[in-house]
C-alpha cells in the first residue's frame, strides 16, 4: 500500500518534467504538466514588408522566429508551401478557417519597417481553433544589425505566452572553442548567441583556457587560464574584451569560479600543497574567504538562485559527491546517494533542480536532481558527457560530448530537461565547456 | 660529431638566455615531452636529457590515485639524488590525469599527483624553493587512444627541469 502511494506521488512530480502540448478544447497553451509529447503545430507567414527594402529582413526574422520555436522540440511549423492562405496585411482581420484547415494551432503575424537603419518589429499571436489573438500584439524598436535579437525577442514573446514560461533565446553562450588534434589542443574563449550566430572570439589561444561562467548579468565572464603557466582565475569584461588576474598567489592553484548571484563575489576552487579547497573571493577588495577546510578534493561550486547555498563536489566520502552548505561554508550535507561518482553540480535559475555530471560503469551522463537529492535522472548517455550549464528559463541544459578515440572532439550538445530533444549546438569547430547568459 | 654538439649546446644557452621570464613554461608547445629544447647530451649527465631518460622523468599512476607505486618511489628518489647534485636546476612538477574524470576534478587529482612528488623530493632534502607544481588535469594527454594503454600513460607526473637562471 504504501509502495503504491510512492510510486504515484513519483508519477505526479515527475509529470512536471513531461512534454506540453495543447489539449483542443482549452485555450492556445502549451502545459508543462501535460505528459503528452506531439508538439504544438505553429505557422509563421513571412512578416509583412510595410517600407520598400525590408523584404529580405522581414523573411529572415520570420525564418528566425520559426527556428527559434522549431528548436525547442515542444512546437512543429506548418511549412509555408502547405499554408493556403498568406498575410500581405498586418492589420487585416485574421481567416482562421485557412490556418485552421492547415491544421496551424498558434499563427504568429508580424510587420516589419526600415528607415536608415532604424528596424521596427511588430507581432502578434492567435489561436487558431479559439479564433482570438493571445495576449497584445507588440512592437520592438531597434536597429538593423541587431534583427537577431528582435526576432529572438519576438520568439521569447511567443513562447511565454504559449508555455507560460520565460522564454531563452535572446541569449548567448560562452564557451571554449577548441581545434586541433587531442594531444595538440588549441583552446581560446568565444561568445556567440545561444543558436551560433555572432560569434567572437574573446581569447587567442596561446594559452590554455578552461570553463567560463558568465556573470549574473552577463556583462562579465570568468574563467581560468593558464597564462602565467599555472591555472588561475581571470575576470572578463565581455564588452572590452579587457581581463584581470583575479587570484595569483605564487604557489597556488585557483580554477573552477562561478559568480555569487549579486555579481560581486566569486566562489573557486584554490589548490595549496596538492590539497584543493573552495573560497570565496570579493572581486572589489580581492579579500579571499575560505569555505571548506579538508584534506579531500573541494571543486566545482555553484550558488543557489538566492545566494543562501553552494552545492559543490567532494571525494571526502572516498569518491566524488555532490553536497551543499550554506554559502559562508561550514557544515555540509551529502545530497547524492546513487551508484558511481557525482560532479559538476550546478544549481537552476528556478532553484528547484540541481543538473550533474555522473559516471558509472565507464559511462558518462548528464542528469538532475532535486536540491536534496531526491528524483534523480538521467537525461543523456555516452563515452563522454560533462559541464552541464542552464538556460535562463531553467528548461534546458546545454553541456559538452567528447567522442571516443585517437581522433575524439568536443562539441556542445543541448537537452530538455525532460531528456527530450538532444541535440548539437551548432558551433565554428569544437567545443567545450558552455555557460549559458542570462535573458538579454 | 663532438664539435656539432658543441655547437647545439652554445645555441642552446643562447636561448637561455634569451629567455627572461622563467614563468614562461607553461606556454611550450612541446609539451608532450614535458621538456625544454635545451636538452644537452644524454651522455653528460648533469644534463637534461640525462635526468630524462637514465633518471626517468616521470611516474604514473593508478586509475583516481596519487599514491606513489613502489616503482615510482625509486623513480623520485633517483630524481631528488640527481637534484642534490646538479643544483643550477629547478624543477616544475606537472600532475596529469587520463581523460575518464569531469575537468575540475582532474585538475585537483592532478594537483595531488604533483604534490605527491614534490613532498617526496623535499623529504629528501631537495630546497622547497626549487620545486613548483602545475596541475593540466586531462589537458594535456600524451597518447591519445581511449584505451587504458593510453591512459595508463597520460595519469602521471612529470618532473620538468629548467636551468636556474636567477641563481
Amino acid at each position: 500500500m504504501r509502495l503504491f502511494v510512492t510510486l504515484v506521488i513519483g508519477i505526479l512530480t515527475m509529470g512536471q518534467f513531461a512534454h506540453p502540448v495543447a489539449a483542443q478544447s482549452q485555450p492556445l497553451r502549451i502545459e508543462i504538466t501535460d505528459g503528452v509529447i506531439e508538439p504544438m503545430p505553429f505557422a509563421v507567414p513571412d512578416f509583412v514588408a510595410e517600407t520598400p527594402g525590408s523584404n529580405q529582413v522581414a523573411r529572415d526574422i520570420s525564418r528566425l522566429i520559426a527556428a527559434d520555436l522549431n528548436g525547442t522540440g515542444l512546437f512543429r511549423e506548418i511549412p509555408a508551401k502547405a499554408h493556403i492562405s498568406s498575410i500581405t496585411n498586418f492589420g487585416s482581420p485574421v481567416q482562421f478557417a485557412d490556418w485552421k484547415a492547415v491544421n496551424a494551432q498558434a499563427l504568429i503575424t508580424g510587420g516589419v519597417s526600415v528607415s536608415g537603419n532604424q528596424l521596427e518589429v511588430k507581432f502578434r499571436v492567435y489561436d487558431v481553433f479559439a479564433g482570438t489573438e493571445l495576449g497584445n500584439g507588440l512592437r520592438f524598436k531597434g536597429t538593423t544589425d541587431g534583427w537577431r535579437r528582435m526576432g529572438h525577442k519576438v520568439a521569447d514573446a511567443v513562447y511565454s505566452r504559449i508555455t507560460g514560461e520565460g522564454g531563452y533565446f535572446d541569449s548567448r553562450v560562452v564557451y571554449v572553442a577548441e581545434t586541433g588534434p587531442k594531444n595538440n589542443r588549441k583552446k581560446r574563449l568565444a561568445v556567440m548567441d545561444y543558436d551560433g550566430a555572432n560569434l567572437q572570439y574573446l581569447t587567442d589561444s596561446s594559452s590554455i583556457v578552461l570553463a567560463p561562467r558568465f556573470s549574473p548579468t552577463g556583462d562579465r565572464v570568468l574563467y581560468t587560464s593558464y597564462e602565467t603557466g599555472f591555472p588561475q582565475v581571470y575576470v572578463l569584461d565581455v564588452g572590452s574584451v579587457r581581463r584581470k588576474v583575479l587570484s595569483n598567489e605564487s604557489g597556488t592553484m585557483s580554477f573552477a569560479p562561478r559568480f555569487s548571484p549579486d555579481g560581486k563575489s566569486v566562489v573557486m576552487s584554490v589548490t595549496e600543497g596538492g590539497n584543493t579547497d573552495l573560497y570565496k573571493m570579493d572581486i572589489g577588495s580581492g579579500k579571499r574567504q575560505r569555505l571548506t577546510s579538508t584534506p579531500s578534493i573541494e571543486t566545482a561550486p555553484s550558488y543557489s538562485p538566492d545566494g543562501s547555498k553552494i552545492v559543490f563536489e567532494s571525494d571526502r566520502s572516498g569518491t566524488q559527491q555532490i553536497y551543499v552548505m550554506s554559502a559562508g561554508g561550514g557544515e555540509a550535507t551529502r545530497i547524492s546517494f546513487g551508484k558511481g561518482r557525482y560532479g559538476t553540480p550546478v544549481w537552476s535559475p528556478r532553484g528547484d533542480l540541481i543538473a550533474f555530471t555522473k559516471q558509472n560503469k565507464g559511462r558518462f551522463h548528464i542528469g538532475v536532481m532535486r536540491t536534496d537529492g531526491s528524483e534523480e535522472r538521467l537525461l543523456t548517455a555516452s563515452f563522454l558527457d560533462e559541464g552541464p550549464t542552464w538556460s535562463p528559463n531553467g528548461r534546458v541544459i546545454m553541456f559538452t560530448r567528447e567522442t571516443r578515440g585517437a581522433a575524439g572532439a568536443s562539441s556542445l550538445y543541448s537537452v530538455d530537461v525532460s531528456g527530450r530533444n538532444l541535440k548539437p549546438v551548432k558551433t565554428n569547430g569544437g567545443g567545450s565547456d558552455p555557460s549559458w547568459s542570462p535573458l538579454q | 660529431m663532438k664539435l656539432w654538439t658543441k655547437a647545439v649546446l652554445t645555441v642552446a644557452a643562447l636561448s637561455l638566455a634569451a629567455c627572461t621570464d622563467p614563468g614562461g613554461f607553461g606556454n611550450d608547445d612541446d609539451y608532450g615531452s614535458g621538456a625544454d629544447s635545451e636538452l644537452g647530451s644524454s651522455a653528460d649527465p648533469s644534463s637534461i636529457a640525462y635526468f630524462q631518460e637514465a633518471v626517468g622523468d616521470r611516474v604514473l599512476f593508478v586509475v583516481d590515485q596519487s599514491t606513489l607505486s613502489e616503482q615510482g618511489r625509486l623513480v623520485v628518489l633517483a630524481q631528488a639524488n640527481w637534484l642534490m647534485q646538479n643544483t643550477d636546476y629547478v624543477a616544475v612538477i606537472e600532475g596529469h590525469a587520463d581523460e575518464q574524470g569531469t575537468r575540475e576534478y582532474n585538475l585537483a587529482l592532478g594537483a595531488r599527483r604533483a604534490s605527491a612528488v614534490q613532498e617526496l623530493l623535499v623529504s629528501q632534502g631537495v630546497a622547497s624553493n626549487r620545486i613548483r607544481t602545475v596541475s593540466y588535469g586531462k589537458e594535456r594527454p600524451i597518447e591519445i587512444c581511449s584505451e587504458e594503454s593510453c591512459y595508463a600513460q597520460n595519469r602521471r607526473a612529470v618532473t620538468v627541469l629548467t636551468a636556474n637562471l636567477t641563481g
